[in-house]
């Protein structure tokens, strides 16, 4: 059986719950109420993961920690399809890695925004995590324009989306929350609209409904 | 600091007490620091009773009412609001859940009074797609407050305890420019009201946090199916409220173009132009 301790506004617990949709994986949903009451830094919580952050993922007794991680170990074990994690390119697994430590820094300054806008994070430096966000998106939209020009839809070199395109999916999409508009970057607009038309995909509270590109 | 956080607002809001915190959040963590009117404060245990204090030192009052914690930066010109419901023995009086959501409060306050906006956003709970017609209903403004009556929503799931749709009926009262009560038609006894009460804690002029209080009958009603009950009608307005622009709400009569089911939405407007309001607010431009 496969436990999520999930937050429903949360960006890293929604990329877990879109991907497990995506793969068509059935699970029981624990909230974990982040806000207000802090619940993941309580007792019980620390005791499933002692670094007191969500999301967390317990499969028949296995805890899984890290979003990144989680996406990884879902498709690693339960995709049969084997798209979402291709691992017969050397090279390949190297770009899903790098996108996965991209989502990470996506995380660190879109969603640390949207942190500091929505659920008084004030000690964040607001600021710097817009400006950081925006050198990202940047980076982000001038890659997905290349791989336009070579046919490709996907973060990575692919004819189907990886897990990378999950990873990074939901910080940019929620840029907004934070301050962080997307006006200006077509190439990753294109790009979260095709996300939106994927099989198995959900919405959550910010995320609406995509009209196609 | 920047702009936002230095601007002192008029005594209507200043000088009243506001809901900071959940009361159990605090016990959880032990100490806790927020915002209120741009100024970071913290609010740590003190044996069964709170103290909140200016992040940077300076003691605040600090008071424990309805599970929430409540405090006041200039001096309270009249006491915590009072909830009669709050005395009857056959109530829950919990805190139903808070968010935060960046937009001005008296957006979040005006949103909770629009009828208009449930078929579409709450559809499915709050309001049906295929009903969204707003029957006319009596709005009156006094010098204490805007009343909203005679309402009737068609509603799939009204409240927590709700089992099949119902005809409901509404009534809010506007009490301070940050808080709203309504009494809904409860589902089980029928002859009775559910109240809600809503408490909106300014972060600045841009942002703010929703606390939500039930002061729900017990009957039929679990504690936690009514916070996961207003989580899910919560999250559904954040976004829409952050998608207003501008963030703030304007007070000129000629700022935007009404129609005729946005009367609480004008009484709301028309009362805090009686009172000077601009805390949050682009202020009526005057000729």
């Amino acid at each position: 059986m496969i436990e999520f301790y999930d937050y429903h506004l949360s960006s890293d617990c929604y990329k877990v719950r879109l991907f497990l949709n995506m793969i068509k994986l059935e699970y029981t949903r624990r909230e974990v109420e982040f806000y207000p009451r802090r619940e993941h830094r309580s007792e019980w919580f620390l005791r499933i993961n002692p670094r007191g952050e969500l999301p967390v993922l317990v499969d028949n007794g296995t805890i899984v920690q890290d979003a990144q991680e989680i996406l990884l170990y879902l498709a690693r074990t339960y995709d049969a399809s084997g798209t979402w994690y291709p691992r017969e390119d050397a090279l390949l697994v190297g770009q899903v890695s790098m996108w996965l430590s991209f989502a990470d820094a996506l995380s660190q300054t879109s969603g640390a925004a949207r942190l500091h806008d929505g659920f008084l994070y004030d000690h964040i430096d607001v600021d710097t995590c817009r400006s950081g966000a925006h050198e990202l998106l940047r980076v982000l939209d001038e890659h997905l324009w290349f791989a336009e020009q070579q046919d490709c839809s996907w973060i990575c070199e692919r004819a189907d989306p990886t897990v990378a395109d999950i990873a990074c999916f939901p910080d940019v999409m929620l840029a907004e929350e934070g301050g962080i508009s997307l006006l200006n970057y077509r190439a990753i607009r294109r790009w979260t609209d095709r996300i939106k038309q994927l099989p198995g995909f959900i919405l959550m509270p910010g995320i609406f409904d995509g009209v196609p590109a | 600091m920047d702009v936002l956080e230095s601007s002192v607002p008029e005594s209507i809001l200043w000088d009243d007490w506001h809901a900071i915190a959940e009361w159990e959040t605090v016990a959880g963590m032990g100490r806790l620091g927020t915002v209120l009117f741009g100024r970071p404060l913290v609010v740590t245990l003190d044996g069964e009773g709170v103290m909140v204090a200016h992040a940077g030192g300076g003691a605040l009052p600090g008071r424990l009412k309805y599970g929430y914690v409540w405090t006041c930066l200039g001096t309270p010109q009249r006491d915590i609001i009072d909830f009669p419901e709050a005395a009857e023995t056959d109530r829950y009086v919990a805190p139903a859940g808070s968010i935060g959501i960046a937009v001005s409060g008296l957006r979040a306050v005006e949103n909770f009074l629009d009828l208009a906006h449930l078929p579409f956003v709450h559809r499915g709970s709050l309001g049906d797609a295929s009903v969204t017609e707003v029957p006319d209903y009596t709005v009156t403004v006094a010098d204490d407050g805007v009343t909203v009556t005679d309402v009737r929503a068609y509603q799939p799931v009204a409240s927590p305890t709700a089992t099949e749709e119902m005809l409901v009926d509404y009534r809010y009262d506007v009490l301070r420019p940050y808080t709203v009560a309504l009494r809904k038609t409860n589902p089980i006894q029928r002859s009775r009201f559910d109240a809600l009460a809503l408490m909106v804690q300014p972060v600045n002029e841009e942002r703010c946090v929703l606390h939500m209080l039930d002061l729900y009958l017990k009957e039929g009603d679990r504690d936690e199916s009514a916070r996961e009950f207003t989580r899910f009608i919560q999250s559904q307005d954040k976004p829409i409220l952050e998608n207003q622009k501008p963030r703030r709400l304007p007070l000129d009569p000629r700022a935007e173009i009404p129609v005729r089911s946005d009367a609480s939405s004008l009484a709301y407007r028309r009362w805090l132009r009686r009172h000077g309001v601009r805390y949050g607010a682009v202020p009526e431009n005057k000729p």
